[in-house]
């Protein structure tokens, strides 16, 4: 790139390279918005709420024009890599194309627009909506009934294990503790330590999977049940898992299937039939609601019939006379976890994917996710160490060990193919793998897109050998390079002041 | 299937590569007992077209042509089209949580404007990236609390959303806590002789909200004092956050948290919403879920990561301050653009729209005979009237004529039953609050008892009365 010449000192790069806080752009008299005019007699606040309670200015609060809002944020989401613009394999994430029409029908007047305290009558339309998705996500786990309050996979987690501790209260004794594989999700054991257990980890074994023997001396009659993900967070199936349910139930526990890697087996094989009690999924994985830069996500939760009782209130129900009604009449109910129903609009995208899709739509789909993550791992075992060689069904799971030979570590990588035009793989998850490189490419990469990425890997590779610091100072082409992330914990800075 | 990249072609190229003569192959270490021998029993496949009509049928079936007002931790404001505009950057919905922040900064530096917007807003020091919603936020704000206090005790009004208590309530089933519900008095607000005496009996944190669920700003001064003066923490959650546009914040609250769905946020049949939390600095440690802050890259120009992760559970696991993990980034950002179009004047005039049209209404109908407002306390844009006798019969007779008019307080106070909380905010146009009026005069003047037992709307068992 040819040198700037040297700009007077106030100058700097324009447009997207450079872009203030909204409150740095604020200046006094602006506004991005108007209001219809008032067709009622002016309130004044001092009358109305008391003089002593109305507020001044908000201090510091932006005035900016519209064309100024449009740009700022345009520009930013400009600094930002999403789905929309490439490959983005984030292990155990399932970044997926998120479907264009799904937006559209959220944003449907009626859809987008019906109050939560709508009449049951006046809400048909919504309700069915719900109901819909529920028998569908029923079908595709094998389960009995769908709550689809939980607001993301973490509430979801908690509501099941809530609803496993009441049902083990009913018969006597709700018990301590509940089971964990060390390959989990930091989520799960966050959520039941809410849920008044203690956790217990396991250990995995050499194949990536639960233990048998360990699990077999773990569970005792004071387990109240083990969470499972499924696939692991390795990729792997638990090949066992008719045996581990089996021990499980056999001391009276029950299991919990942690349903973040549903994209692996949707339309393959249903946890049902794998002596799954209670499970939850992530419509913001498996079934393309988008991820939004970190929510809103969604976290329903399955069940078998003896656990019905226990789901959130209230639950949608469909009347004799072909009416749909929310049911309160629950007494069993472990209670609300959110307001309302849910991230209803969540449901309304999950269930335009299904469908879009079809039965043989998402099987295809998930054959597709499977086939991608198998290449991937196929073209890169030569390059990477494999600490885990069981076959991996929807993503892969290498470790650094033979670049951190060099002094060059998973994030480092990671960092590196940020120059490279993808986004990089989860780095150092799960646990049980030290220098982790989490590769979920899920369908929605072309073969072109894997082959460039699988290029891209080996050429980092091969930096590693020839110009470790290149990989080492990476990103090199992005706005900002690495961020100081110790600085910013040490000295919090959370806010924009004056 | 149009989502799909791979083509037959290319699916038989990669199974080549790999040695493998079919896709069954890969899923072959699934024992076949487990595996589904049958196509799933699924409607579709759909066109886009079928789809899309589909979804339309769903929105007739959902009465888009009703007036509502209905509030009650959801509201009906205007959303100016450039939110959606925005939010519609595949950029923005596209993208995971902002764990790479060279190429998240989008997010990462609206995040910040977002807690930065909630600080100003709450008039506390700092806010989080937001959480799932009000009800959640009010309880993590609780639990948040009770480990500073490391206390063992909860106090909750009454007037704060049913649903939020019960939420609270779900959460806290199994800590050991003890909830103690404090009752609300004829201003609609918290009774502070009861809460004087629940405080003598040592320090606990309070929850209560302001404005309530009834629309009515509580006395937070003499409540703040009062839990302090026990070396209690107090909690509030804010039912529209749009009144803190002309409403001082609440006075001497440690924890300021609530529903910022009234910011650009659709109604949307009750989410997705966006919860945010806000406190003193002194507690940002203990905050759950994600938060921003600013630093400064290898070549020294500012950028923003997520940061004290320390208390997250990826990494402090059964020790992290909250189980939550994704915030509603997405939400969070269309209030942020909300807040930024409407600024500091436009937010003030907004608020003040919706003061002028909850009065109107409000006085408009206390006029009717058969009808007082049942709060004296000073409200916003929301507030409930007292109808003995005709709530029932007054929501059919609206609801014939395509209004929504209001929220039944029987469904949650068993006591309450002649109560309907009704909110007006910009949006409620005065030709339909007048239409509104003129039926409450229709039925009331026609005082025939028996039409009192027609109501429709059988009463339901959600009342939280434990």
């Amino acid at each position: 790139m040819a040198k700037m010449l040297k700009p007077p000192s106030s100058a700097r790069p324009h447009i997207t390279r450079n872009e203030d806080l909204i409150f740095e752009l604020s200046a006094p008299g602006k506004v991005g918005a108007d209001l219809a005019p008032l067709d009622v007699p002016a309130a004044s606040a001092a009358e109305e709420l008391g003089a002593e309670l109305v507020r001044g200015e908000i201090e510091g609060f932006p005035e900016v024009s519209e064309l100024e809002v449009i740009r700022h944020f345009t520009r930013l989401s400009t600094w930002n890599y999403g789905v929309d613009t490439g490959l983005y394999p984030l292990g155990s994430c399932t970044m997926k194309y998120n479907p264009r029409v799904n937006e559209v029908v959220a944003r449907l007047e009626g859809v987008a627009t019906l109050h939560p305290y709508a009449p049951d009558e006046l809400a048909q339309g919504c309700l069915r909506v719900l109901y819909e998705t529920a028998r569908c996500l029923a079908e595709i786990t094998g389960m009995d009934a769908v709550s689809l309050q939980p607001a993301a996979g973490a509430q979801g987690e908690l509501t099941g294990i809530l609803m496993i501790r009441a049902h083990l209260a009913d018969r006597g004794h709700p018990r301590k503790t509940i089971l964990i594989p060390d390959s989990a999700h930091g989520t799960n054991p966050a959520s039941v330590a809410i849920s008044g257990y203690e956790v217990r980890n396991l250990k995995s074994n050499a194949r990536g999977c639960l233990d048998l023997s360990e699990l077999g001396r773990a569970m005792t009659e004071d387990v109240a049940g083990l969470m499972l993900t499924i696939p692991n967070t390795l990729g792997i199936f638990e090949t066992d898992i008719r045996k581990i349910a089996e021990l499980v139930h056999a001391k009276g526990g029950l299991l919990y299937m942690d349903g973040a890697n549903m994209n692996a087996l949707v339309g393959v094989a249903q946890p049902a039939a794998f002596g799954v009690d209670v499970m939850h999924l992530n419509l913001h994985k498996t079934f393309t609601t988008p991820h939004g830069g970190g929510g809103p996500g969604s976290g329903p939760v399955a069940v078998r019939k003896f656990l019905e009782p226990y789901l959130p209130s209230p639950l949608v129900a469909h009347g004799q006379d072909g009416r749909y009604f929310l049911d309160f009449d629950r007494a069993k109910s472990i209670g609300r976890v959110r307001s309302f129903c849910g991230n209803f609009g969540m449901a309304v995208r999950a269930l335009a994917y299904i469908l879009a899709n079809g039965a043989e739509g998402l099987r295809q789909t998930t054959e597709d996710a499977v086939l991608n993550a198998n290449y991937v791992r196929e073209r890169l075992k030569d390059l990477f160490a494999l600490p885990y060689d069981s076959p991996s069904l929807h993503e892969c799971v290498f470790s650094d060990s033979r670049q951190a030979a060099k002094g060059v570590r998973t994030g480092d990588i990671a960092k590196r193919l940020i120059d490279y035009g993808f986004h990089p793989y989860t780095t150092s998850f799960p646990l049980i793998v030290p220098g982790a490189m989490m590769i979920e490419p899920t369908e929605s990469a072309s073969k072109a897109e894997l082959d460039a990425f699988i290029e891209a890997m080996r050429s980092i590779v091969q930096e590693v050998e020839e110009d470790a610091e290149l990989v080492l100072k990476a990103p090199h082409t992005t706005r900002v390079t690495r961020l100081d992330e110790t600085a910013a914990a040490r000295k919090p800075v959370l806010r924009w002041k004056p | 299937m149009r989502y799909l990249p791979l083509c037959p072609a290319e699916r038989a190229a990669m199974l080549e590569t790999m040695g493998r003569r079919s896709i069954q192959e890969l899923f072959e270490h699934i024992p076949e007992p487990l595996r589904l021998a049958r196509p799933l029993n699924l409607p579709g496949p759909m066109s886009e077209p079928e789809i899309v009509e589909f979804f339309r049928r769903a929105a007739r079936e959902s009465s888009p042509d009703y007036v509502s007002f209905l509030g009650a931790g959801a509201y009906s404001h205007y959303r100016p089209v450039a939110v959606d505009s925005l939010l519609s950057r595949g950029e923005f919905f596209t993208a995971y949580t902002p764990y790479q922040a060279e190429i998240a900064q989008g997010t990462l530096q609206a995040m910040f404007e977002f807690q930065t917007l909630m600080a100003q807003l709450t008039g506390m020091d700092v806010a989080n990236a937001s959480l799932y919603d009000g009800s959640t936020a009010a309880t993590e704000g609780i639990l948040m609390a009770l480990r500073i206090l490391r206390g063992r005790r909860v106090l909750v009004a009454s007037s704060v959303h049913p649903e939020y208590r019960q939420v609270l309530r779900t959460y806290l089933q199994h800590q050991g806590v003890d909830i103690q519900e404090l009752p609300f008095n004829g201003a609609g607000q918290l009774e502070l002789g009861k809460l004087e005496s629940e405080v003598t009996r040592g320090p606990a944190c309070l929850l209560a909200q302001s404005p309530n669920f009834f629309g009515v700003l509580e006395p937070m001064a003499e409540i703040s004092a009062c839990v302090h003066g026990a070396r209690g923490l107090v909690v509030v959650a804010v039912a529209e956050p749009l009144s803190l546009a002309l409403v001082r914040p609440p006075s001497g609250a440690d924890i300021v948290c609530g529903e910022a769905q009234s910011f650009g946020v659709a109604v949307s049949y009750g989410g997705p919403f966006v919860g945010f939390l806000a406190a003193k600095e002194q507690y940002v440690r203990q905050m759950p879920g994600r938060i921003v802050g600013e630093t400064r890259d290898t070549k020294g120009r500012r950028g923003f990561v997520l940061t004290l992760a320390t208390r997250e559970q990826h990494i402090r696991r059964e020790k992290a301050t909250s189980n939550i993990c994704t915030n509603q980034s997405l939400c969070a950002l269309a209030a942020t653009i909300y807040l930024s179009l409407l600024g500091k004047r436009g937010l003030k005039a907004l608020a003040q729209q919706n003061l002028a049209k909850a009065h109107y209404a409000a006085r408009e109908l206390a006029a009717v005979p058969g009808v007082s407002l049942a709060f004296s306390g000073r409200f916003f844009n929301e507030f409930t009237v007292r109808v003995p006798g005709r709530a029932e019969e007054l929501l059919a007779a609206l609801r014939k004529e395509e209004i929504i008019g209001g929220l039944p307080l029987k469904r949650f106070y068993t006591e309450l039953s002649d109560h309907l909380l009704i909110a007006a905010t910009e949006t409620a146009r005065r030709a339909d609050m007048d239409r509104m009026v003129r039926i409450y005069r229709q039925v009331l003047s026609a005082n025939s008892p028996s039409r009192r037992e027609r109501g429709q709307a059988k009463p339901s068992s959600e009342a939280v009365a434990r």
